[in-house]
């Protein structure tokens, strides 16, 4: 108890006076330590760096400049959980906390609080189902559509049936990866393959018995769903083992310089998904040299650019800050509330005239966001890596995803979330 | 001057007998309590109330569970979060099943189920103790949390496996889910703690803490004069795992909100109980407290002085503050081995003949 009187009396001391000045502020909540910084840091470096280049090159978005904040949740459920309390009363516009755990305890919190909630790529897919999850975004793509996008590009490749093939799927033991098990489950049984799911517990630095088990099966294609430190050991693993890598297909959180590198020559053909374009030859790269790194501001140690995850970050920052455009066009003013950045987000199209302004251009499928619709266009490319030129190259255009299937799954996981929380489903 | 017994008289027994003998520890334990129930709930904002009174709150609770395993009964555990995951899964299973039942009584029945488990994993300790003890309830940790991450019935078939906490009411007070004011967290997480704390001082003054310590200080001889080994430890593991069972249901219903076995009761958090165990001090409630607010209070101290005030980056400041933390424990136990609590002890012992020195 003792304690409990001293922390009240720092704390008395340690608040901060409320920000007067006029801006936007986007909160950053980041993992740079812990065993998943690999992929937490150059997601940060892309997402910090993007807004630094707003701030520098145009001033802001509508005049007005971009505050961050950066917290560190070390992919931790509890730091995440602390690290929104700590910002949730300094008007944040946007939480971006690249968790999927993390994802889970925020919903219902920013729900309750009204702070829109953007999970590109990750989080709860069923949260498209944009009349249940009003606060939650995941667009363009969700582990839905990863997963049948997948399967679309399997079906691709042999002649539109993967019937009696064997897939594996191995797995983050978690809520992030055992997100796809339903999707792939329904298409086993529409395309008649068999899966063999296979789980790996956090963080996995230990596969040896899974790929035992995986080299028994003699399967056709794995596919994986790992992060951190998992990646590198699955595609050593998977060398160790000769199986070949073009059939080998990881998830975009799968797809990282960081998970390939280490492996060396033995990683050559492995592929991943991606949900926008990689390497450094969009126009954008220059403006960052200019604007950002030659003025000494680069997030970190300024060494990620250009790498696979720090785009994904750019690309969430990018989203992010057109969101707040679109927002501030339909509120009439610049000093948007987190309410306003909501409509905002649910009325934002991104079009190849847009991405091309903004030195994107074909960096992404074009998609709206509706209210209906929280979930973007679900279109993912195929991504190669060459261990040789240690570049990764698209080696697909833009394979659809079965959004029919995906959206009667979502209508159904949705449904049953609303039952189980008294949620009446509508547009805000 | 402050601190001491002359001129206390005890006319009775029940006064020879109370809690706190010395009227200075009697004054400052209510003027402590009218601090928690009145002032602390008037002064405290939402963000230390959800993120730092409550979660020091809960794991009062667990380490004093695990302390009565340990520092009084002497048997080694090493699956604490493996019994916070079944109170936190049996409130889910409960009150999704019957959303009627009053969320106490959840809690309660929680830390029930949670001892029944308990004494099943604690079947072990009759036959060996120490490492070995260890290593039993290290099964238990593997075991139990791969049974949440498996078997469908626990999560209700969700499809990711994480257990989310709808909203639930107390005397019309929303205590659970996100819209609960943070007052009423507070409040539910303070009256389990007072309770559960009184509890377990009573427990360990009486007839069956007498037994729990014979048995930790010498089981041959215990059960020589007469203490059945038996019900001496597994009532040790059951009270225990009530406690235990009782804190992983409110860190799942009122903390968190939403858990995933793997993660929200990792083997980490055996460990971060087990430390505030004995950083805190074996065999002292106050330790308890203690060892609970170095490890979850200083963390978030550390990180509002570098970040917020110094204006430090964050992951530089998460770096120093493992380092520091690590460093404190490593000072904590080589100035003062037996605890925080024992240093509190030794002041306490100065303070009586002070300004005496003898």
């Amino acid at each position: 108890m003792k304690m409990t009187k001293l922390a009240a009396v720092l704390a008395a001391t340690l608040v901060a006076a409320p920000a007067v000045a006029q801006d936007l502020h986007f909160p950053m909540l980041n993992y740079r330590t812990g065993p998943f910084a690999p992929g937490g840091i150059p997601f940060a470096d892309g997402y910090q760096d993007y807004l630094t280049l707003i701030n520098q090159r145009d001033g802001g978005i509508g005049g007005l400049p971009i505050r961050t904040s950066e917290c560190e949740t070390a992919y931790n459920t509890e730091r995440g959980v602390e690290c929104y309390e700590s910002i949730r009363g300094d008007n944040p516009l946007i939480l971006q906390p690249l968790s999927t755990g993390i994802t889970y305890q925020l919903i219902p919190r920013v729900t309750a609080d009204g702070i829109p909630l953007h999970t590109m790529g990750y989080g709860r897919t069923s949260a498209l189902e944009g009349e249940t999850f009003p606060w939650v975004f995941n667009y363009p793509a969700n582990y839905w559509d990863g997963a049948s996008v997948a399967i679309n590009y399997l079906l691709e490749q042999n002649e539109d049936s993967l019937e009696g093939k064997k897939i594996v799927l191995i797995y983050h033991n978690s809520a992030y990866g055992r997100e796809p098990i339903p999707t792939l489950e329904n298409l086993s049984e529409r395309y008649g393959f068999e899966l063999v799911e296979v789980p790996v517990d956090s963080p996995g630095q230990e596969q040896s018995s899974q790929w035992l088990q995986i080299r028994r099966e003699r399967p056709d294609y794995v596919i994986m769903w790992g992060w951190g430190v998992m990646n590198a050991v699955a595609i050593q693993e998977a060398a160790n083992i000769r199986f070949p890598m073009d059939h080998f297909i990881g998830i975009w959180w799968s797809g990282s310089e960081n998970d390939v590198v280490p492996v060396g020559a033995g990683a050559d053909g492995y592929t991943a998904l991606t949900f926008h374009g990689v390497g450094r030859d969009y126009p954008v790269y220059e403006d960052i040299q200019t604007y950002v790194v030659d003025r000494g501001m680069a997030a970190g140690n300024g060494d990620q650019i250009g790498s696979a995850v720090y785009s994904r970050g750019l690309y969430a920052a990018m989203l992010a800050v057109e969101a707040a455009r679109t927002a501030q066009e339909l509120a009439g003013h610049a000093q948007i509330t987190a309410a306003e950045m909501r409509t905002g987000m649910e009325h934002l199209s991104i079009t190849e005239e847009r991405l091309t302004e903004l030195g994107l251009p074909n960096f992404s499928a074009p998609f709206d966001v509706s209210c209906q619709n929280h979930g973007g266009s679900g279109a993912a490319m195929m991504q190669q890596w060459d261990a040789d030129t240690q570049t990764w190259s698209l080696i697909t255009d833009w394979i659809q995803s079965d959004r029919e299937l995906i959206g009667e799954l979502a209508t159904a996981d949705a449904a049953a979330y609303a039952a189980e929380n008294s949620i009446t489903p509508g547009c805000l | 001057m402050l601190y001491r017994e002359a001129g206390d008289f005890k006319t009775s027994y029940a006064s020879d007998n109370q809690t706190f003998p010395i009227r200075f520890d009697r004054v400052a334990y209510w003027v402590v309590m009218a601090f928690a129930f009145l002032v602390l709930p008037m002064i405290m904002g939402d963000y230390w109330a959800n993120s730092v009174v409550v979660p020091f709150l809960i794991y009062v609770i667990a380490a004093l569970g695990l302390n009565i395993l340990i520092g009084y009964t002497g048997l080694l555990s090493l699956g604490t979060a493996a019994f916070m995951a079944v109170g936190a899964y049996a409130t889910f299973k409960l009150t999704t099943s019957f959303p009627g039942m009053p969320i106490y009584i959840v809690f309660l029945l929680s830390g029930l189920i949670t001892s029944a488990v308990g004494v099943l994993f604690g079947l072990p300790s009759l036959k060996i103790k120490g490492f070995y003890l260890a290593v039993a309830t290290l099964a238990a940790q593997f075991f139990l949390i791969w049974l949440f991450t498996r078997v469908g019935w626990f999560f209700n078939y969700s499809t990711t496996g994480q257990i989310s906490m709808p909203e639930r009411s107390m005397f019309g007070v929303l205590i659970t889910g996100a819209s609960a004011s943070s007052t009423a967290v507070y409040f539910t997480c303070l009256i389990f703690v007072v309770g559960m704390a009184w509890l377990a001082r009573n427990l360990t003054r009486g007839t069956v803490g007498r037994s729990w310590m014979a048995i930790r200080d010498m089981d041959i001889a215990a059960e020589i004069i007469g203490v059945n080994p038996l019900i001496a430890k597994l009532s040790a593991f059951a009270v225990s795992s009530f406690f235990v069972g009782v804190a992983g249901a409110l860190t799942f219903a009122v903390y968190l909100g939403a858990a995933e076995a793997g993660e929200a009761f990792g083997i980490n958090k055996s460990f971060l109980v087990l430390f505030m165990v004995i950083i805190g001090g074996l065999g002292s409630i106050l330790g308890s407290f203690l060892g609970a607010a170095f490890l979850v209070v200083l963390p978030v101290i550390l990180k509002l002085l570098l970040v917020d005030t110094l204006g430090w980056p964050a992951d530089l400041a998460r770096h120093l503050e493992v380092m520091i933390i690590g460093a404190l424990i490593i000072i904590v136990l080589i100035a003062e081995p037996h605890g925080i609590a024992a240093l509190w002890r030794t002041i306490k012992d100065k303070l009586r003949l002070w300004p005496f020195p003898h």
